[in-house]
């Protein structure tokens, strides 16, 4: 089958979310991996990279995951693409 | 199909319900399963007051919660081939996140992760953050196409999508090749817990869990695991919150260990100052190193040392005979004599270990980092310390790529995801997967940093005769675990004078918050469920990959449904029983590599899996002849690295050449340069083969959209 503009609009969408949320989890857990000998100022009583590895970067992976699918569902709905679901 | 089969299970078969009033009917029955545990270990408490010994209440612990997972298999015992599979497709987005967290977190999460955060500190963050990190990539990349592709396992969408028998053989190979090493760790968790729990020998240990996972798996397949594993969830994270809570509450006041231990941290940074330079710590660590060198010395000319030791304890025997001193003292004495090597080979390889363990013994804190310290050596030393800060870096973001990568690849998880009930709550049931595991991960460092306070703070400094209970219960259990010997005769506990395993952690923390022996039979629980949870998904998706995708898919494809289901069962028996035979013999070996192999999995599932999966769904030009050729290339050079680099598998191919990393990464991080080759040689070999045919092309289109108005296609299996 042939697919619509919509269609092509609804994946080029998904595409952008998903390199968006892929950049943040990157720089979340390697950029501030990487940097973690410099970023270890003194957060709450943990050192910044310390926590952020312990607890910071895991919030935000949930997070980041939240919003992908509250994003996709949205879109879903948005462009016809959504399942009829039985509930 | 639902309807036609025999539902026993008054609660867990669904069928004919419309889906909101099966989740409320979920609700009630977890709701009324959580409140009745909580209860059951009120009465135990009680019953312990009044007098209830220990062992009896390792037995009613394992005795009741393996008849329960077994309890909740028979009630949901299936043979249509969807409830099998996929647990009929029905599987609401919370109860599967729950059921994912279970089946992700093994007896190494839950045992084993805060024992590695005690001992190495930041370093140990990789796991954590490797281990959920992947979640993502599951969420973004995989986990909706999947499920609208909606068939029943990984091998499936390989086969379909590279439209061939071979590019499913690879998988079903990968599948059985990452799990089953999996599964062996599992097992192997299991007797040790159970051997632990009710001091029951290893190996019926083995077996009486393994009857728990049997019945289970047996009876009622991905059906039958699901609610098994809601349960088994349920238990673990209970088990491993309360001990953690009550330690915050005893050390700080605060029932949130999670918000508090940045400050019980500032204090273990600080104690480890003064820790390293004690006077007392330094006198003991000069014992050691004086040690390593007389051990150095002997190593200068083996033959002569060891003839000169068998003298020395030959004579001293004979002195002790001869002077008619008291039988004690001539047994150690014919003991150690004894204990002196046999030949040269032996003497040289017991005196090596003995020298590598005294030289580490003789090392700052123990051999442990500074808890807070991000990597070893220092950017601004000297060209050593440079290098050796650039190397541990370079390790830890290595070690985070491929876990994260490896989750994102595991059969055992991805599979899961085929058994919600659309593409939208597949999204949401990532989201609820990742909170559950969540909860347990941001725990366990508090954990360790809360014992490592309790171990600077209370017990380094107590004279020997003073230290709590639970070290020399714990001494006695298994010296490996936890030792400790009065080395510089000063009557006081040094921080040098311990030996700790990680395994010790968590299952000592109730007794080191001082709580009742209750509350240890359910951390030992808890730690069984983990196992437990964990082996049940690696034998369903092995037995799985051999029966529909090796049998039916390939072999016999007209088999119907209930023979598929019947093959699958046996199959599941025999591996469970492989996998239980190959963990006994670990544990006789004393094979200290399983968890080696474990990390070897997560690089193998990376390198193999995950290049073919993703480009799969997002590039619509790899064809199958890339496929193969990059899953053999990433699976093959991660093999080969791991077989030139790591003593084990070095052991194995008889490979004698000295040892050289590549850019100085170590082999448990081998999917760091498997995964890259993969996807380079799925896109090389894909660009000069012929694209794919028109209709894989809107099959890769089908599994985009979760509804594709005008598509024809049709890929849910039955």
């Amino acid at each position: 089958m042939q697919l619509t503009e919509s269609h092509k609009q609804y994946w080029s969408k998904n595409l952008r979310i998903t390199a968006i949320l892929l950049f943040i989890w990157f720089v979340v857990t390697f950029v501030v991996g990487f940097y973690a000998r410099d970023l270890a100022f003194n957060f709450f009583g943990w050192p910044f990279s310390f926590w952020m590895g312990a607890q910071g970067s895991l919030v935000i992976y949930v997070l980041i995951i939240a919003y992908y699918a509250h994003y996709m569902n949205k879109l879903d709905q948005e462009y016809d693409c959504a399942e009829v679901e039985e509930d | 199909m639902a309807g036609m089969t025999p539902d026993a299970g008054g609660g867990f078969g669904g069928s004919g319900q419309s889906n909101a009033a099966f989740k409320q009917q979920l609700n009630k029955i977890y709701a009324w399963y959580t409140g009745g545990f909580v209860l059951f270990v009120v009465v135990l408490a009680i019953l312990e007051q009044m007098g209830l010994g220990r062992a009896m209440i390792g037995y009613i612990f394992l005795g009741a919660t393996v008849l329960l997972y077994a309890g909740i298999g028979v009630m949901s015992r299936t043979n249509d081939a969807a409830e099998y599979y996929v647990a009929g497709r029905r599987v609401p987005a919370v109860y599967n996140g729950m059921a994912t967290g279970a089946d992700w977190m093994s007896a190494a999460s839950f045992i084993g992760m805060a024992g590695t955060l005690y001992l190495t500190g930041y370093g140990g963050l990789a796991f954590i953050m490797g281990w959920t990190g992947g979640y993502c990539l599951v969420a973004l990349f995989l986990a909706p196409y999947l499920r609208k592709f909606g068939q029943f396992t990984i091998p499936d969408f390989l086969g379909a999508r590279y439209d061939g028998n071979f590019p499913r053989f690879l998988g079903i190979i990968a599948a059985i090749l990452c799990s089953f090493v999996y599964v062996v760790a599992q097992i192997y968790g299991v007797g040790l817990i159970t051997t632990r729990l009710a001091g029951v020998p290893f190996e019926v240990g083995i077996f009486v869990g393994l009857g728990g996972i049997l019945v289970c798996s047996f009876l009622g397949g991905m059906k039958a695991v699901t609610w098994t594993q809601v349960a088994q969830y349920i238990i673990l994270i209970i088990a491993y919150l309360i001990p953690v809570i009550w330690l915050s509450v005893k050390q700080t006041g605060v029932p949130i260990p999670q918000l508090i231990y940045g400050s019980q941290l500032e204090k273990v940074t600080a104690r480890e100052a003064e820790l390293i330079k004690d006077p007392k710590e330094l006198e003991v660590r000069a014992i050691f190193k004086a040690r390593a060198d007389a051990l150095s010395e002997k190593l200068k000319d083996v033959p002569a040392a060891l003839a000169a030791d068998k003298e020395a304890a030959e004579k001293k025997v004979a002195d002790l005979k001869a002077a008619n001193a008291p039988a004690p003292e001539i047994a150690a004495a014919e003991k150690a004599l004894a204990a002196v090597p046999k030949d040269v080979e032996a003497a040289k390889k017991a005196w090596t270990a003995q020298r590598t363990s005294a030289n580490n013994r003789a090392n700052p804190l123990a051999n442990m980092p500074r808890h807070a310290q991000q990597f070893a050596g220092d950017p601004n030393g000297d060209e050593k310390a440079r290098t050796a800060f650039e190397t541990s870096r370079r390790n830890f973001l290595a070690l985070i790529f491929c876990l994260m990568v490896g989750t994102a690849a595991l059969p055992h998880i991805l599979m899961r995801y085929y058994t919600t009930p659309s593409v939208k709550q597949a999204r949401e049931s990532v989201t609820w997967s990742l909170f559950f595991i969540f909860l347990l991960y941001f725990t366990a460092p508090a954990l360790a940093v809360l014992v490592k306070y309790e171990v600077f703070n209370v017990l380094v400094g107590t004279p020997f005769d003073k230290l709590p209970a639970w070290v020399a219960s714990w001494n006695k259990v298994d010296p490996a675990l936890l030792s400790v010997v009065d080395v510089n005769k000063d009557g006081i506990f040094q921080l040098a004078e311990m030996t700790i395993g990680g395994d010790i952690i968590v299952l000592a923390t109730p007794e080191i918050g001082g709580l009742p022996y209750v509350i240890s039979g359910m951390v030992a629980a808890g730690g069984l469920a983990a196992a437990l949870s964990t082996a049940d998904g690696l034998l369903l998706t092995m037995a799985n990959a051999l029966s529909h995708d090796l049998y039916y898919k390939m072999i016999d494809p007209n088999a119907p449904a209930a023979r598929r289901v019947l093959i699958s069962k046996i199959l599941l028996l025999i591996v469970a029983l492989l996998a239980a035979y190959v963990a006994y013999q670990v544990h006789v070996s004393k094979n200290a590599d399983i968890l080696f192999l474990v990390a070897a999995a997560f690089s193998f599932a990376a390198a193999s899996f995950f290049p073919a999966l993703v480009l799969g769904i997002f590039w619509k030009r790899a064809t199958a002849a890339g496929a193969c050729a990059g899953m053999i290339a990433g699976l093959g050079i991660s093999f080969y690295y791991m077989s030139i680099t790591h003593p084990l598998f070095r052991g194995w191919f008889d490979v004698t050449s000295p040892i050289e990393l590549w850019w100085g990464i170590l082999p448990i991080s081998a999917g760091l340069f498997g995964v890259p080759v993969g996807f380079a040689v799925i896109i090389l070999v894909s660009l000069v083969t012929p694209a794919p045919k028109k209709e894989i092309q809107e099959l890769v289109d089908h599994v985009r959209y979760p509804t594709l108005r005008g598509d024809t296609v049709n890929t849910i299996a039955t």
